[in-house]
């Protein structure tokens, strides 16, 4: 352990919106956000599946854009906003990728989950048009050992035509 | 893995972070996206004292046009780059390289200086703005410096930057209508780093190509071109000996570190095919121009 | 393909014999409507909102973190380990030597008597003054928090004289290479020698002899969710309860009871939501020994969960193999015979408790499987070396075999001239053989590889795929037809590890109980991983019992809730512990229509259970709900008959005992481009026919064969320990060890044969690890077709661009 060169403490108080909640809490700067999320403000559907960034299970939403929850720290947090899998469920926002998943078996052990269906979100907002061949690059970034990733991709094509003909139907 | 103990301070304005940097030297890390720092603390590769994030440095984002010249801030990220119109308008080279890097998780908090400032062989920025002539804007105590990419990169992960020194901005030319550009990585995965890439750029008058660059990515120990290749095109015309002439003169000059699974030869034989792949494409533009 | 045109286009032309179709269940199922069902997952909302309950879920009060000091060399004589410095550091609870946890926790030995002359050394939760392989635990160090644990970690100081190493197993017998247990005399754990007679007949006679060698890359499993447990010892009540991620909580009782000395009844294993399993959790590892060792040690609950760098090092490893395959015929494309020569290279150790012996004796007895030959001969060394242990990964050996064996298949193929496809068809066991007795012995009870190539050859339109291959050919684009002709081994009885002495249970058991509302809670020995497996118990029941799917409640993962068995592995969910279910939902049907009789004045035999309510069994009239029938009989017994008891709660047990083993077949095919100037292979598209029996829930199923087939495609392409000359792992982490991600993974179209097992009642075969077993051997066949014209081949697995460019001269 690194004796602190600096007077500067390794403590600070974090102050940010958690699923549209304030909160406010002392963290270890070297704390990363998933380990706040799941320890500090006992939120457990964010998992770690390698906490070097690659397999996507920690992924959370941090202003509105997907993160790897392992590679942000949880003071990088003050004054931001932080939506994870629960709040998500909890207003509706991921209501219909829900729907799809479980209809179509797009989730076996459910690890991998939470992170899978923050980043269908975040590609059905960005990329409505997205072809199956996109949609099976974005998810690219969220290892699943338990689908062949084909239900998954499913779900996520089926979203996209209901939202397009949703579209379709809201500008007739 | 858990990091081990540090401090953290996220100062609001440059000067401060220049303060701050040339205080505590090799005690502290600058954090910029974070996503290769903190994979390093997280498995301890590394134990700093003292993190300075420059989120909150607004005269580090931005990304504007200045005459001829993209300015790109260090802190951009890469998705800002991915989705900017006026990047696909005036540097069409990093559009197409964007969808390359990682993925989206990563790219909505890595950033562009961030990925300059590491200089990873295998990393696309580096290579592309070693194509685009790209200018490196540091800032230090001791005032501002104006490095070319061609000279920003030293040594494997080690660039001319000194250690009191911060990137501010990258600046590119912006492309002009007779440049030509291409940009191919041969991947085991997508958003994997590339086994072997190519960030090629040149103009074309007619057939014939001049200020022909060639960055290589996966190459070397530092993103490098490959100058005698780029010299046996340099005012040829485009054609099926010129590029076979090419390709032979690059299989020759460089001398690529191989990887996990490839090997040096493997890699020499991958990057003529890239070569070959990036000017046949400009060469059926050419014809159908 | 330099198939003459004529063989494919005959076949394709011949009227197909009929799809067998699955036989109706047997009454009061023949009207089964939950059975057979693609029905989604009940109860899996809480998974989609994030709301599961994962081991690191958990927290109890006063629970501690361990880290491990794990060897950081391949073998090394410990001399001394300093804890002082750690033991003072912030929130450091305890620092631990392999000397303290051995004063409680006996040493265990992996062999089984079935498995002739298998020996190993006796090994210990840590090391005690040698570590045999980079990764194995030394030092445990216990604090309030995991971040705290390591932090001290850095603190311990362990001093070491390197052992030279055996790294190789080509070598591991050679006399000058070290030899890792002296006391074992060399380093060989099993070998084997299995010869039907007649091979050299066979390869004398034969018209053609093909000869290659098959080469594949150590690998693991890489589940998402770390290996992780939670050992609480209460000091007070002597009990120690164990929340693992695992997938076998009664044979894990038994161990952590057996050596701790705990009474049996006093150990509880629980294991709630697992996050990935694939045979990688279903081992002892020292390290789980370790936790509980420190929690008793302590008093109190103690919580180990792998981070991913330790888990690329501590986690089983698998399929490190080198095998000379021959394979003779005639020139009629008769296929005589098989030979192979395995050499596998595991651990230090064989794995706890169901040996690292087991993966080659699979080989042995897999390979040529599919096919009516009779002569095979086939040797196997498992040899020791100082790397991670081995042992089973999902698929144990049958993806090794099914390469090698359909590899051989291909080369016979080309050389004859004949359309590989054609040549299957020719060799397989027909359809109407059965029971029949592979040449290794394996006794088969019903398979229907020929029901499975013709399907297979209309799903993916064959003279299609070989006219646009042809045609893409021609203009230097090379794309490869492979194919897989497997057998799969699931249901076991206790043939597989209870005969060699393990107490593992091959048996297993269901409760159901009728709840006084009218719902159903069934509590069953088989665990859940993901697969399915409370789905799939869920419309058992319903049908069973005449439920409704939504009242019925799955209990599982708990051994002091459920009876006892045997849990998951060797793809024995569907079909064992669903024959269970099955079982004990008629039998409380039985007992429902009782309690109904009696309360109806009626003959139980005039009625029926629907729905969740008794009717009549001619007219179907509604006559009395289940909710109802709960009520008195739990709540009124008054109002029933003297000597009449309600028994609304049975237990019933099921073993497959007819075979050793219930085979399945199936018969895979890919399709690839392979860049001929860079190596690099493009996965176009994969199919699979699969028979695994009565399919309870298609939609299941298929996408447990899709994510076994990705998990083949893994080891076939990517995937690879790669370990130094020292022994050491060089890409321990997610960054440089690949596992297939959704970008490269084709779509995958699957159909089914269906060829119920009559060794149950539900007729259900396993389905788990067939997609594994078959996709390697598919897809190097596709790369090996597309490269054939290039005269190029690859036998050794990952096929990566390296060994594509040199197999084409690209590079030397």
């Amino acid at each position: 352990m690194h004796e602190p060169m600096t007077d500067l403490p390794q403590t600070q108080t974090i102050r940010f919106t958690l699923n549209g909640q304030s909160i406010e809490r002392e963290v270890q700067a070297r704390t990363h956000l998933v380990d706040f999320l799941r320890d500090g403000a006992e939120l457990k559907g964010s998992h770690l599946g390698c906490e070097h960034g690659v397999c996507g299970a920690c992924t959370v939403q941090l202003d509105g854009q997907i993160v790897r929850g392992c590679l942000v720290l949880a003071v990088q947090a003050d004054g931001r906003s932080v939506n994870t899998v629960e709040g998500l469920s909890d207003s509706g926002a991921l209501a219909q990728l829900q729907a799809a998943f479980i209809r179509r078996n797009a989730l076996q052990c459910g690890f991998c989950t939470s992170g899978m269906l923050l980043a269908a979100h975040e590609l059905i907002e960005q990329r409505p048009n997205a072809t199956r061949e996109e949609v099976r690059e974005w998810i690219s970034g969220n290892y699943c050992r338990c689908t062949g990733y084909q239900a998954i991709v499913d779900a996520i094509c089926d979203v996209l035509a209901e939202r397009k003909t949703a579209a379709q139907g809201a500008k007739a | 893995m858990k990091a081990p103990a540090f401090s953290y301070l996220r100062p609001r304005q440059l000067h401060e972070v220049l303060k701050l940097l040339a205080e505590h030297g090799d005690e502290a890390r600058l954090l910029a996206g974070g996503q290769t720092l903190l994979a390093t603390l997280n498995m301890r590769l590394s134990e700093p004292a003292l993190l300075i994030d420059m989120q909150a440095v607004s005269e580090l984002k931005g990304l504007s046009i200045a005459g001829q010249t993209l300015r790109i801030g260090a802190m951009v990220t890469h998705t800002e780059i991915e989705t900017s119109d006026l990047v696909a308008q005036h540097a069409p080279l990093l559009t197409a390289a964007a969808s390359h890097i990682a993925h989206r998780a990563i790219r909505n908090m890595g950033t562009f200086g961030g990925s300059i400032a590491y200089g990873d062989p295998a990393a696309e920025w580096p290579a592309c703005l070693l194509a685009l002539s790209g200018v490196i804007v540091v800032r230090s105590l001791r005032g501002e410096r104006r490095i070319a990419a061609d000279d920003f990169f030293t040594g494997l992960y080690t660039t001319d930057l000194a250690p009191d020194e911060v990137i501010v901005a990258c600046e590119i030319p912006v492309a002009q209508a007779n440049q030509k550009m291409s940009f191919t990585e041969l991947a085991r995965r997508h958003g994997d780093y590339a086994v072997v890439g190519l960030a090629a750029t040149a103009t074309m008058l007619g057939n014939k190509m001049s200020n022909v660059r060639l960055a290589w990515i996966g190459v070397g120990s530092t993103p490098m071109r490959s100058p005698q290749a780029e010299q046996a095109l340099n005012d040829q015309p485009l054609n099926a000996q010129s590029v076979a002439q090419a390709v032979e003169v690059l299989r020759s000059e460089i001398a690529p570190l191989p990887d996990l699974t490839h090997s040096e030869a493997a890699k020499r034989q991958l990057a003529g095919v890239l070569l070959k792949r990036a000017l046949t494409s400009w060469m059926s533009t050419v014809e159908n121009a | 393909m330099n198939a003459p045109e004529s063989y494919f286009l005959r076949h394709v032309e011949a009227e197909a014999r009929p799809t067998p179709v699955a036989a109706p269940l047997a009454a009061p199922l023949q009207d089964a409507s939950h059975i057979g069902q693609a029905i989604p997952r009940p109860n899996i909302e809480r998974l989609a909102q994030g709301r599961g309950q994962y081991v690191d879920d958990l927290e109890l009060p006063r629970m501690a973190h361990v880290v491990f000091w794990r060897s950081p060399v391949a073998h090394c004589h410990i001399t001394s380990i300093e804890r002082d410095f750690a033991r003072m550091m912030p929130g450091v609870l305890a620092v631990y030597d392999g000397k303290d946890l051995a004063t409680i926790c006996k040493p265990w030995v992996a062999t089984l008597s079935h498995l002739a002359g298998i020996k190993s050394a006796p090994q210990y939760p840590m090391a005690l003054d040698r570590a045999c392989w980079q990764g194995e635990p030394v030092v445990a160090v216990v604090a309030k928090t995991r971040a705290e644990a390591e932090d001290a970690l850095q603190y311990v100081q362990v001093t070491w004289e390197d052992l030279p190493s055996a790294v190789d197993m080509k070598t591991a017998l050679h006399p000058d290479t070290p030899v890792i247990h002296p006391e074992l005399g060399d380093n060989l754990c099993f070998s084997r020698t299995l010869d039907t007679g007649g091979v050299d007949e066979a390869f004398a006679r034969a018209d053609v002899v093909v000869e290659a060698t098959f080469d594949f890359g150590r690998h693991t499993g890489v589940t998402l969710e770390t290996r992780c447990q939670i050992a609480d010892y209460s000091p007070a009540s002597g009990q120690l309860t164990v929340y693992h991620s695992q997938q076998a909580p009664h044979m894990m009782q038994d161990l952590y009871a057996r050596q701790f000395d705990l009474p049996e009844s006093s150990v509880r294993v629980i294991c709630k939501d697992v996050g990935g399993s694939f045979g990688i959790k279903v081992h002892a590892y020292p390290d789980d020994f370790a936790t509980v060792a420190i929690s008793i040690l302590l008093k109190r609950p103690v919580k180990f969960v792998a981070d991913r760098l330790e888990s690329f090092t501590s986690d089983i490893h698998a399929r490190e193999h080198h095998i000379k395959g021959r394979i003779a015929a005639t020139s009629a494309g008769e296929i005589l015979a098989f030979e192979i020569d395995d050499t596998t290279g595991i651990g230090p150790y064989s794995m706890f408790p169901r040996t690292s012996g087991i993966e080659g004796n699979q080989v042995v007895n897999l390979t040529g499987g599919p096919y009516k030959h009779k002569a095979y001969r086939a040797k196997l060394n498992v040899v020791f070396l100082n790397k991670t242990p081995t042992c089973q990964y999902r698929g144990v050996g049958h993806p090794v075999a099914c390469a090698v064996t359909e590899g051989l298949v291909d080369l016979v193929a080309a050389k004859l001239g004949m359309d590989p496809l054609e040549l299957r068809k020719r060799n397989v066991m027909p359809d109407d053989s059965y029971p029949a007795t592979g040449a290794s012995g394996i006794k088969l009870e019903v398979l229907s590889h020929e029901a499975c190539l013709r399907k297979m050859e209309t799903l993916m339109d064959y003279p299609a795929l070989l006219a646009e291959q042809a045609a893409l050919r021609a203009q230097g684009i090379y794309r490869g037809i492979g194919f897989a002709t497997l057998i799969e081994l699931t249901n076991p009885g206790a043939a597989f590890y209870g005969v060699g002495g393990a107490r593992i249970s091959a048996q297993d058991g269901a409760t159901a109980r009728l709840e006084p509302s009218g719902a159903v809670t069934v509590m069953v020995s088989v665990g859940e991983q993901g697969q399915g497996t409370e789905a799939i118990f869920s419309q058992i029941t319903a049908d069973a019992v005449g439920v409704a799917m939504s009242q019925v409640r799955i209990v599982t993962g708990d051994t002091q809730a459920t009876p006892y068995g045997g849990g998951t592995w060797a793809s024995r969910g569907a079909g064992i512990g669903g024959e269970a279910v099955l079982q004990a939902g008629l039998a409380l049907r039985t007992n429902i229509l009782k309690v109904a009789g009696v309360i109806l004045k009626r003959d139980a035999s005039t009625l029926s259970l629907k729905q969740g309510a008794v009717v009549d069994a001619d007219s179907g009239e509604a006559l009395l709900p289940f909710a109802e029938l709960g009520r008195v009989a739990y709540f009124r017994p008054d109002t029933l008959p003297a000597g009449f008891t309600p028994e609304l709660m049975v237990t019933r047990h099921y073993a497959q005992r007819d075979y050793p083993f219930i085979f399945t077949n199936g018969v895979q095919a890919s399709y690839v481009e392979v860049d001929s100037e860079t190596g690099f292979v493009k996965l176009l598209k994969h199919w699979a026919v699969e028979d695994c029996g009565r399919v309870i829930n298609p939609m299941l199923v298929d996408e447990q064969i899709r994510g076994a087939i990705v998990q083949g495609i893994g080891g076939a392409l990517f995937e690879e320990c790669l370990y130094d000359a020292a022994g050491l792992l060089i890409n321990g982490s997610m960054a440089d060890y690949l596992v297939p991600m959704a970008g490269e993974m084709p779509d995958i179209t699957i159909a089914h044969i269906e060829t119920p097992t009559r060794s149950s009642m539900l007729g259900a075969k396993g389905a788990g690890e067939a997609g594994t077993a078959g996709a390697p051997g598919a897809v190097v066949n596709a790369i090996n077709d597309a490269l054939r014209p290039l005269k190029a081949a690859v036998w050794s697995q990952p096929v990566t661009p390296e060994k594509i460019l040199k197999a084409l001269g690209h590079i030397p």
